[in-house]
């Protein structure tokens, strides 16, 4: 078993992600320059949080052209799991893996905070740990997390059973409130709120460990 | 080839919530205009390319708009000429 993290200029949960996946989890993993482009022998790869390229233009837009994302479809049709966490999450929009797209909060503030999730899905191995509309807490720190998508792309992400989290409280003004979703076919999801800051009772919280060890399966 | 000279205009589209734009338009109140209904706020994005033709520059920069300078999720562009274009050596 072996993750890899992509790490573009500007990412800076990298570190974060790799304590979680390597010292809470024991999994072994790596970080991947974005300008690689050979994923051999990884089981999953996470896109973490932060600022790739400065998040110029749109949070996103650019980095969804690096080299190492190009081989991300590939694995993702192959039936890889990747994960991506804030950032990581614009960035799956961006390239077109998640549908949708992440705007300016709505009250326009960085919201850094604990959040109160539902769990929405269970279709996909994400939350197999989970119930349905169970409750879990998980920290948020964005400026970009109003989720939003057209009707249509709504309606398709509730029929195909894709909505995987929703905010208790929503912080942000995600249409109808949502947090995290997934691709049809479930081995891809993006969320705003950080799990990898939530595996260790010393960080207050150990709610993003049953999510992150999803990883591994 | 030629130089083109161009402006592509993106903005967010009229379904999505600009809060930005609304915090500019309350902010009008406070510098006493009143009557401001509407404020959004978009990106003006110039640029100089080369190309063969005036229609070779606009489809370069049809693409561009499509996938790079625009996401068409939630925003719309449009695209000016700025003026005649500069004929390059060679």
């Amino acid at each position: 078993m072996n993750i890899g993290i992509i790490v573009f200029p500007g990412s800076n949960c990298d570190r974060d992600v790799r304590w979680a996946t390597e010292g809470c989890l024991g999994v072994p993993t790596s970080f991947l320059w974005h300008e690689t482009t050979d994923l051999g022998g990884f089981d999953a790869i996470v896109i973490p949080g932060g600022f790739s390229y400065g998040d110029y233009l749109r949070c996103g837009a650019i980095a969804r052209f690096a080299p190492v994302l190009n081989s991300l479809i590939s694995f993702v049709d192959k039936g890889g799991k990747v994960l991506g966490i804030c950032n990581g999450f614009q960035i799956l929009t961006e390239l077109g893996l998640l549908q949708g797209a992440l705007t300016r909060n709505k009250n326009l503030h960085f919201i850094c905070d604990r959040a109160n999730l539902s769990i929405e899905s269970t279709k996909s191995s994400w939350m197999k740990n989970y119930k349905k509309h169970d409750s879990i807490s998980l920290p948020i720190a964005h400026g970009e997390g109003r989720y939003q998508c057209s009707p249509d792309v709504l309606k398709k992400l509730q029929d195909d059973d894709s909505v995987a989290l929703r905010y208790t409280d929503n912080p942000n003004g995600s249409i109808h409130d949502i947090a995290g979703i997934t691709n049809k076919k479930g081995n891809v999801l993006g969320m705003m709120p950080h799990p990898e800051r939530a595996c260790d009772d010393a960080l207050g919280a150990i709610d993003g460990k049953s999510i992150l060890s999803t990883l591994l399966s | 080839m030629s130089l083109f000279k161009a402006r592509v205009f993106v903005h967010l589209r009229p379904s999505v919530l600009d809060p930005a734009g609304e915090a500019t338009r309350s902010a009008t109140k406070r510098l006493g205009i009143d009557g401001v209904t509407q404020l959004r706020i978009g990106k003006s994005i110039e640029l100089e390319i080369e190309a063969v033709d005036k229609e070779d520059a606009r489809s370069k920069i049809e693409l561009m708009s499509d996938r790079l300078l625009a996401n068409p999720v939630i925003e719309d562009w449009t695209l000016e000429f700025k003026d005649e274009q500069k004929a390059l050596k060679n």
